[in-house]
């Protein structure tokens, strides 16, 4: 089962309200490369890993995601904090507030709303290992993005936070492709195809 | 400790917490690293201690049992919240 601790990972802070960055941001939260489809994905995957490191890094990483998503759920929520319907006029995000009001919803930048088709999983490790890979690195362009776009000195500190969770999480899921590899090569668990039973 | 500032003591739990986090997601990969190993079991002795002095003032990080004993009436779903810090 998952425990809940009553703090965040990191501090999350903003210096000031800002509608139209919350609306950038919230891609990281519902968005292809965000933290929901990024803990989901890597949970959802341990199921069919052969080895228990790789069980354990998906379980973990899996968990601490959950922590990201958290952060940027109480980014947001600052990022909108007090704002009305006219401040989300002049963010360009008045769909947020006809639907959402200042509550949180899964979608992407442009309002697309989250999707299970953002994460994979093929039951095969080296296939899921190498996709976590990926993925890694396209949340890392887009808290690179994220943090290109705003001036705000405390909302770069989180999203520069968890833009080097990306880069450790990349660098340990490479690890376990490697273990894999190896022990794919010792035990000669490749797939080879369908056999025929020999006849007598 | 700075009693009087939660966000401080918070930030102290953070920091350790970050170091048990970061050593777990590398001995995953790093198992037979006894020197990392020593340095996880340190990062959980100070945790216990920061957690403890941090409960005491402001009340449980856990609940489902994990937290220890509630004091009453019922400490666990009183505010601020994280995301309300």
């Amino acid at each position: 089962m998952w425990v809940y601790e009553k703090k965040l990972e990191h501090p999350v802070r903003v210096t000031c309200p800002d509608v139209k960055f919350a609306k950038m941001v919230i891609t990281q939260y519902g968005g292809p490369d965000g933290e929901l489809g990024a803990s989901l994905r890597y949970i959802n995957q341990r199921y069919s890993m052969p080895t228990d490191m790789a069980k354990a890094v998906l379980t973990d990483i899996g968990t601490e995601e959950m922590a990201h998503m958290e952060m940027i759920a109480a980014l947001v929520y600052k990022l909108v904090d007090g704002a009305g319907p006219e401040d989300f006029k002049a963010a360009g995000w008045e769909g947020q507030w006809a639907q959402h009001g200042c509550g949180l919803f899964w979608t992407d930048a442009n309002g697309v709303p989250w999707s299970a088709k953002y994460i994979a999983c093929l039951g095969d490790p080296i296939a899921d290992l190498t996709e976590n890979m990926a993925a890694e690195q396209k949340a890392r362009v887009t808290y690179e993005h994220l943090i290109a776009a705003t001036c705000d000195p405390l909302a770069k500190a989180t999203l520069r936070f968890l833009w080097q969770r990306e880069v450790v999480h990349f660098q340990r899921f490479g690890e376990t492709l490697n273990d894999v590899q190896e022990w794919m090569c010792n035990s000669k668990h490749m797939w080879h195809g369908y056999r025929p039973e020999e006849k007598e | 400790m700075d009693y009087e500032n939660p966000a401080g003591m918070l930030k102290k739990i953070q920091e350790m917490e970050f170091v048990a986090v970061e050593l777990n997601l590398y001995l995953d990969t790093h198992p037979c690293d006894e020197e990392a190993v020593n340095d996880y079991n340190c990062a959980v002795e100070a945790l216990k201690q920061l957690k403890k002095e941090y409960v005491a003032c402001y009340g449980p990080l856990f609940n489902f049992g994990w937290g220890g004993h509630s004091q009453a009436p019922w400490q666990w779903a009183k505010g601020p919240w994280p995301w309300e810090l």
